[in-house]
């Protein structure tokens, strides 16, 4: 490190709390950690919504008039833009999730790979929610 | 007993363990059903009664629901665990989660073998 560096470095306020500016405008979270706050935020919205799928499977399943219903019910924009956002939700948890499991074999742990498969979990699923939405509708 | 709190982790392996074998159930599910989904031009009615019809289809969705349960669980839980501190309101929206829960799978296969 060079002399300047270390000076940078010293001069930074310590110690760092953390709150609310801090976490929006100070520290930056690095590549893997948006992919693991997306990941948590992801789960929370599928477990938040399971209700709201499970009745619309219900409905579907339960008469053909149901199905109709439904059917009607989820080409409405708004209902269709909160199912690709769930859509979103689920490839994200999935490549995400997929790649949590490689770590956890020891896979690409270092910074540099560990890097390329974030920036891939968050294109992948984009991807995916893209040709999902286009394929449902 | 130091520490140990009702509402914190059983401190196994066996949840950490749940969660990944739940987590490639479910995957193995997803892509079937996407395959499922998309190799069917144009769904109607008769064709989704049927899928759910078959036997295979309503077993295998039942698993997906009983690893869904404990995979949302062990999430859920360890969400609670990081941003709720008081152990009584903790243990109350556990408690609530798991009740949630149980009922979904029930009204999944009400859904299922109705």
């Amino acid at each position: 490190m060079s002399e300047a560096a270390v000076k940078t470095t010293a001069r930074k306020s310590r110690p760092k709390y953390l709150n609310l500016q801090a976490l929006l405008f100070e520290i930056r979270l690095p590549l893997p950690g948006w992919v693991s706050i997306l990941h948590r935020i992801s789960g929370a919205m599928l477990f938040l919504a399971l209700v709201w799928l499970l009745w619309m499977l219900d409905r579907s399943l339960a008469s053909e008039a149901g199905f109709g219903k439904i059917k009607h019910y989820a080409g409405l924009w708004p209902v269709k833009l909160s199912l690709l956002v769930l859509v979103w939700a689920y490839c994200h948890h999935f490549c995400a999730g997929i790649r949590y499991l490689f770590l956890d074999l020891d896979k690409g742990v270092d910074l540099e790979n560990a890097r390329l498969s974030s920036w891939i979990v968050l294109a992948a699923s984009l991807a995916l929610t893209v040709f999902l939405g286009w394929k449902l509708w | 007993m130091t520490g140990r709190t009702v509402t914190g982790a059983r401190y196994g392996l066996r949840d950490w363990l749940a969660q990944r074998i739940t987590a490639t159930i479910m995957a193995v599910y997803s892509v079937i059903a996407v395959v499922v989904f998309i190799s069917n031009k144009n769904i109607t009615y008769s064709v989704w009664r049927d899928l759910f019809a078959q036997g295979w289809m309503r077993v295998a969705t039942l698993l997906f629901a009983a690893s869904l349960a404990w995979h949302a669980w062990v999430g859920v839980r360890d969400i609670l665990m990081d941003y709720v501190k008081p152990a009584g309101l903790r243990l109350a929206l556990e408690v609530m989660v798991l009740l949630t829960i149980a009922a979904y799978v029930g009204w999944t296969i009400q859904i299922l073998w109705r």
